[in-house]
């Protein structure tokens, strides 16, 4: 079966800011992403968990987005300047897809 | 600590606490119907208002001298004691009900009143404190529009103003779901509570000190006292006059902390997080209701 190459990205991102993040991506055209639950993890600020939490600020959410490799720059540069004061992960690494016109 | 398994599920945590957004917000509503607006009511929102804009400035000096918190965490922190904690609130009503207590219906609406302005003096503090370097784009108009259309704010007032609609009937319509209940979920989200503040402080222990604790033990206090000021002046019910100190002195720990990941990433959510459910919150069920009661009393009479 044939494969294209294809980039995703993954931002692990504070829950509260998981609106203006659809937003920054659907204005910068990005149309096809996903969002996912975070249970809970440990980093630079501290362990913490969505147990139990009543207020969106203890959690986060992960953002994956499936992009081709020349829109790659543009999705970056509109991300990172919303989430660079943020905590958070931004990767980026090389995957394939089956139906290259859907991305 | 027992580091217990036992957790409670984010999803019923959340459902929970709309249950009693709704309900407490709903027999407020009733009971301002059933005795009527008066111009108290608008004096005591306006008070909340200065109130709850006014606090954070006291916090904030209070931390400067207590703490060597930096500015940015200094102002998040002094942003949640401004603001209110709507359990603590429940909670104060609840032992002033079992007490045969009464005061103003209308205090629910004081409550939601309170929750936001604390946090416009928060970012007006951290801005003025960087003045340039991250300030400026703190307040746009999207984030006051988030604060002010907070989901809980959005439930209180809006299941107030359903009570205040439709009155005595409406809250016997629905009585067997908002009120026999009441008092069990209130205790369960209590047990959800502890057990998230527990594992915040086995977490945060590097970031708390000594300096921080004696804060979250004497900003309840300071606030307790102007609330108190503010309700004689208001001329507030002996119960009305306890509820508007525990508004003071009982600090957020679920509008504000969003609104300052949002708007003030730089500040550690360990420190505010852990100084409000942590420390005050616990400070105010066990100590801080009852002695605002008793002092409300002792000053008011009843």
């Amino acid at each position: 079966m044939e494969k294209h190459d294809a980039k995703r990205v993954e931002i692990i991102i504070e829950a509260p800011l998981e609106r203006r993040l659809r937003e920054t991506l659907t204005d910068a055209d990005v149309t096809g992403f996903t969002v996912l639950p975070v249970l809970g993890g440990s980093g630079r600020s501290g362990v913490w968990s969505r147990e139990g939490q009543i207020s969106s600020a203890g959690g986060m959410v992960a953002f994956v987005c499936i992009i081709r490799e020349e829109r790659l720059d543009d999705l970056l540069d509109s991300v990172f300047k919303m989430v660079e004061r943020h905590i958070g992960v931004v990767t980026i690494t090389d995957c394939q897809v089956l139906r290259a016109e859907r991305f | 600590m027992a580091r217990s398994d036992l957790t409670i599920p984010e999803a019923v945590a959340k459902g929970m606490s709309i249950y009693l957004l709704l309900a407490i917000g709903f027999k407020g509503g009733a009971a301002v119907s059933a005795h009527g607006a008066s111009t108290t009511l608008v004096l005591t929102l306006i008070a909340g208002i200065i109130l709850s804009f006014l606090l954070p400035f006291i916090a904030f000096g209070l931390l400067k001298t207590l703490t060597r918190l930096s500015t940015i965490d200094a102002a998040a922190v002094a942003g949640h004691y401004g603001s209110i904690s709507i359990v603590t609130f429940v909670a104060a009503t609840s032992v002033q009900a079992d007490r045969g207590i009464s005061s103003e219906g209308y205090m629910v609406a004081v409550a939601a009143a309170m929750e936001a302005p604390a946090i416009l003096s928060a970012l007006w503090l951290a801005t003025r404190a960087t003045s340039g370097t991250t300030g400026g784009s703190l307040m746009s108009p999207e984030l006051i529009r988030e604060i002010m259309l907070n989901g809980s704010i959005v439930l209180l007032i809006g299941a107030f103003v359903i009570g205040a609609v439709t009155g005595k009937e409406g809250l016997a319509q629905i009585d067997s779901f908002i009120v026999a209940p009441f008092t069990g979920v209130l205790c369960l989200f209590l047990l959800d509570m502890g057990l998230v503040a527990g594992r915040g402080l086995q977490n945060a222990r590097g970031a708390i000190n000594r300096g921080v604790v004696a804060f979250g033990l004497i900003m309840p206090l300071c606030g307790a006292v102007l609330g108190l000021g503010a309700a004689l002046l208001l001329g507030l019910s002996t119960g009305g006059a306890a509820l508007l100190m525990t508004l003071s002195a009982s600090a957020s720990y679920i509008a504000v902390p969003a609104a300052m990941r949002v708007a003030l990433p730089e500040a550690n959510p360990s420190i505010y997080l852990t100084l409000s459910l942590g420390i005050t919150f616990p400070f105010n069920l066990v100590i801080g209701i009852p002695l605002y009661l008793e002092l409300a009393a002792h000053v008011i009479g009843g």
